[in-house]
């Protein structure tokens, strides 16, 4: 028993070569030119540029309307799914995660069409439909379960002194189920922030979303600007991470 | 020489975990056929002890010979050895049936023949009809039952059980020790048997080996251990019994509880201090005072299912707990009487506390790696002595921060009219305290020892 | 009446939720190169997608292949490497394995993007060219961090000292291993296979980036592609609708199964 912990030797080897070393080459290739010298000019680049730099407040705008659109939808639904005086089945949940598991390329597509057929223009209203579509699921289950695994005798308790319905609701049920919202958002905002397929999808191209320059750029044999985009995305992507210290564990174990 | 007799032999073993010592210096011998049991509290070195000889723990010294061979080196799958585990670690995604043929299996033994073994051990441990049984879906008593014959189909030359009858609730731990003794009976097979329960030690085993903190503290058959505890710790570990301070004033006469007893012990010399063990079941008490040796008053009486545990304050101050079939009241005055047989005179292991320490300068000593104030000395700085302080004199603290030295109460010994603690320092030293006040085993402790309490000696070469 | 608005509410949510993909089933039964022409009710969209005969529809035949393929060799390959690494994990203490617990969490955290671009940059800096290899590497590196996540409980919910019942009843450390421990983790690296392999066939973005110019298709990129071309391959619709019904089957099956050893432990 001793050696065994000796097993883990190939899987850190995998991952210092497939994950720790492919996101220093991000940072290195984000100060190089195209010549391999070192430089600041990608990152001065972005900041000197305004479209770049539009792109990317557009980008953040996007996320979070879309976070916070999924928490004002979803944890009434996590809530009413939660409760068995409204849910008594177990299959509806099932219902409501069951899209995560349709490619999300083809269901955005889909809702592309059927605004297409019902005349409605495409552009930031439905592309904020679009996301709200496809990450609501994301946001109901972390929150739905940590509702569910919630001991009854804490709101009994409350009502036992003397807290009405709502008061039970926002003082004691609202405040044990944010983990479940702290998970719901990191795993909401972090996706919006990175995609592009989706924004290319709902505007008909016409509005860029960051992941969508990034993409652009690395097409384009672009990489080193490219890189330092993605370096820019994953200085964000860390810092909102940090604010959510341990919920990221919980937020992808909740999904096992 | 290889005495045919016994079957393992334990030469200085000593395991260390990091820092902590475990086990320190463990020398016994089992013979063949033996059922012998580790007995002591939990964290006393008796699993690891177990667990070196299955061999899942390297000792860190000594060795472990069965039949005459050193086996240290040898892994336990190659041992003729075979384990009953504490939560008897059956394996879950196998039936009774696969889970006893798993040893057999691995040695490649005929279909047939793991068949006709398996029916018979079965038969033996009394669960004919369970072989297709998922184990999960057994009690805790025949879990246990199927852990035993896993170990016994494989006709080991030992079987070592590490707590088996834990788990079980009351009843079913009394069955399972009857029916335990007659399998060792039946089978002739050495057993080694681990627990901290001293009911069940003795009633199964035929040698004791008592241990605490690493060492062996007695080894001897039940009622060696029993009638005739060598230390404190061991009388206050087997049964209930009642530890005091007593003075040996001659052979065969001791004081306790101040009143001078006939009793059967000799050699100690004259008006030796020496520790007095007497059980409860042996202070006679009636209420007719005419034919008693000393007196006293009820201060308690429960009811205990067969005897009444009374507790007496004698005329003299001191508390005695003692059982009758009889009922007393509060307050009834009693009379009461030891037969001269029933009194176990200890020597004590020591009278005082004794340290090494060094000199600071002519009012400091250090020692237990801390300084102390102490009387003017004329003693140079950095010369060694040997300091001495009176159990009675150590001053315990509730908070830590008060005290010279910290430290936590490790064991505590009641001794009629007062406590006799052991507390263990942040230097891993004992500090032996002698006190009125109630502490709990555990407690955290800041120890403070007066500059007048502390005597200095010359170290005698 | 709360009841009432509650349940309305959650329908509403149902109805827009499912309304793309029942949108895309019934236009599965319509010839029509347009998603949203109706044609009249045909099957031929299904015909098509069987035979392959249609052109269009042999590519996307074989981007479905390639996404199966890609996502068992990459679940499988994660499945053992994450098994191994799970039991390591469990057995180190203190500050290795916090780290090893954090690196495991960096690609879960990570945006599929950056996933994608990074290990695109890897295999530029290394000169290897991209294909297959490259991405079930890249898919590996994604999905053995959730088999790790899910084998992990089971070691920990191991019961006690079965591996060394069997070295005491003569099991060599190899057999007790292979006889004793993995038949107890077998459920958990069931589920960390399943999840890796849906995980795989869900990905779009880090295909995107690994599979190089030699032009291999999944399912994701095939529809990407597709789609910024202008117009959809119209097998996908009959594609997409079986694939919806049998992961419908799959989770109620699941589901009713999961309900029922619930039950069975609670009866106990």
């Amino acid at each position: 028993m001793s050696k065994r912990h000796n097993w883990s030797i190939p899987y850190f080897v995998f991952m210092v070569l497939f994950v720790v070393l492919p996101l220093l080459l991000v940072a290195v290739y984000a100060f190089q030119d195209g010549n391999g010298r070192f430089t600041f000019a990608n990152i001065v680049r972005f900041f000197s540029d305004s479209n770049a730099l539009s792109t990317f407040a557009l980008s953040i705008e996007v996320a979070i309307e879309n976070t916070v659109l999924c928490i004002l939808i979803g944890y009434p639904a996590a809530w009413l799914l939660a409760n068995r005086k409204y849910n008594r089945s177990a299959v509806t949940i099932i219902l409501f995660i069951l899209p995560m598991w349709i490619n999300a390329l083809m269901r955005t597509l889909a809702t592309a069409e059927l605004f297409n057929i019902l005349g409605v223009q495409l552009g930031k209203g439905t592309l904020l439909y679009g996301m709200v579509y496809d990450y609501l699921p994301f946001m109901i289950y972390p929150i739905y379960t940590i509702l569910q695994k919630m001991d009854k005798s804490y709101a009994e308790a409350a009502e036992d002194l003397g807290a009405t319905p709502s008061q039970v609701f926002w003082k004691v049920t609202v405040p044990l189920s944010m983990p479940g919202v702290r998970s719901g958002i990191l795993m909401v905002f972090m996706p919006t922030v990175s995609t592009f397929a989706i924004s290319e999808f709902l505007t008909n191209n016409k509005i860029k979303l960051f992941g969508t320059i990034i993409q652009e750029n690395i097409n384009s044999s672009m990489w080193n600007y490219g890189a330092a985009l993605a370096l820019i995305m994953l200085l964000i992507i860390g810092i909102s991470t940090l604010f959510n210290k341990n919920d990221g564990e919980e937020a992808e174990s909740s999904l096992i | 020489m290889v005495n045919r007799d016994v079957i393992i032999d334990i030469r200085h073993l000593s395991k260390s975990f990091g820092d902590k010592k475990v086990l320190d210096d463990i020398n016994f011998y089992i013979r063949r056929g033996e059922f012998i049991t580790l007995l002591g509290p939990s964290g006393c070195g008796k699993t690891t002890t177990l667990r070196i000889i299955a061999g899942f723990v390297e000792p860190t010294e000594g060795q472990v010979l069965l039949d005459g061979k050193d086996i240290s080196g040898i892994p336990p799958y190659q041992r003729p050895l075979n384990t009953v585990f504490q939560r008897y670690a059956l394996f879950p995604h196998l039936d009774v049936y696969d889970n006893i043929a798993f040893g057999l299996k691995l040695k490649n033994v005929p279909e047939d023949e793991i068949d006709k073994k398996v029916r018979k051990v079965l038969k033996l441990v009394s669960m004919s009809d369970y072989e297709s049984r998922d184990v999960d879906s057994l009690s805790g008593g025949q879990q246990q039952r199927v852990a035993i014959a896993r170990a016994l189909v494989n006709q080991p030359k030992v079987l070592l059980l590490d707590e088996p009858l834990a788990a079980l609730d009351l009843k079913m731990r009394k069955d399972m020790q009857i029916e335990l003794k007659e399998m060792h009976e039946k089978l002739g097979i050495t057993f080694i048997y681990v627990t901290h329960d001293q009911e069940e030690a003795l009633t199964l085993s035929d040698t004791i080996v008592v241990m605490n903190e690493g060492k062996i503290q007695q080894i001897g058959t039940p009622t060696d251990i029993y009638n005739e505890p060598q230390n404190e710790f061991v009388a206050d570990f087997i049964g209930e019994s009642n530890i005091l301070n007593g003075t040996m004033l001659c052979d065969r006469k001791v004081n306790f509880v101040d009143h001078d007893f006939d009793c059967v012990d000799e050699g100690f010399g004259e008006n030796v201090p020496v520790d007095v063990v007497v059980r409860p079941e042996d202070v006679e008490i009636r209420k007719d005072q005419s034919k008693a040796e000393f007196f006293g008053t009820v201060s308690s009486c429960t009811f205990k299912g067969v005897f009444y545990q009374i507790f007496v304050n004698t005329e003299t101050g001191f508390e005695l707990m003692v059982q009758n079939y009889r009922k007393y009241d509060v307050g009834e005055k009693v009379g009461m009487q030891i037969q001269p047989g029933n009194i176990q005179v200890m020597r004590k292991p020591r009278i005082r506390n004794t340290f090494n320490g060094e000199i600071i300068d002519n009012t400091h000593v250090c020692f237990l790696g801390e300084s102390f104030e102490c009387k003017p000395t004329e003693l140079k700085a950095g010369t060694e002595v040997k300091v001495e302080v009176e159990f009675k004199n150590i001053d315990l603290q509730d908070h830590q921060e008060e005290g010279t030295v910290n430290g936590e109460v490790h064991f505590i010994l009641y001794k009629g009219d007062h406590y006799h603690l052991t507390v263990l320092t942040e230097s891993g030293e004992h500090v032996y305290v002698d006190t009125q006040d109630i502490w709990d085993k555990g407690d955290l402790v800041g120890i403070n020892i007066a500059a007048r309490d502390i005597k200095i000696g010359k170290i005698d070469e | 009446m709360k009841k009432f608005l509650a349940q309305t509410y959650l329908w509403i949510l149902l109805i827009l939720l499912y309304a793309p993909l029942i949108f895309i089933a019934i236009f599965s039964f319509t010839e029509a190169r347009v998603l949203g022409n109706w044609t009249g009710f045909s099957t031929q969209l299904y015909e098509n997608l069987f035979t392959g005969n249609v052109n269009g529809s042999a590519s996307l035949i074989s981007a479905v292949r390639n996404t199966f393929i890609i996502a068992i060799v990459a679940a499988l390959i994660s499945t053992v490497l994450g098994t191994l690494a799970a039991i390591g994990i469990h057995n180190l203490r203190g500050r290795k394995k916090s780290t090893m617990l954090f690196l495991n969490n960096i690609p879960m955290l990570n945006p599929d993007i950056i996933t994608g671009v990074s290990l695109f940059l890897l295999f530029v800096f290394l000169r290897i060219s991209q294909g297959y290899a490259t991405v079930v590497l890249a898919h590996v590196t994604f999905c053995t961090p959730y088999v790790v996540l899910s084998v992990l409980p089971r070691i920990t919910q191991l019961s006690p000292n079965t591996y060394e019942a069997a070295l005491d009843l003569g099991a060599t450390p190899m057999q007790a291993l292979w006889k004793v421990i993995v038949p107890q983790l077998r459920p958990g690296m069931v589920s960390g296979f399943f999840l890796a392999f849906t995980m795989s066939l869900d990905d779009f973005a880090v295909t995107f980036f690994t599979r190089g110019t030699i032009g291999l298709d999944t399912l994701s990129t095939f529809i990407y592609t597709d789609a910024r071309k202008g117009g959809l391959t119209p097998e996908l619709r009959p594609l997409m609708t079986l694939i919806f019904l049998i992961i419908l089957i799959l989770l109620v099956i699941i589901n009713v199964r999961q309900a029922k050893q619930q039950n069975s432990i609670k009866n106990k």
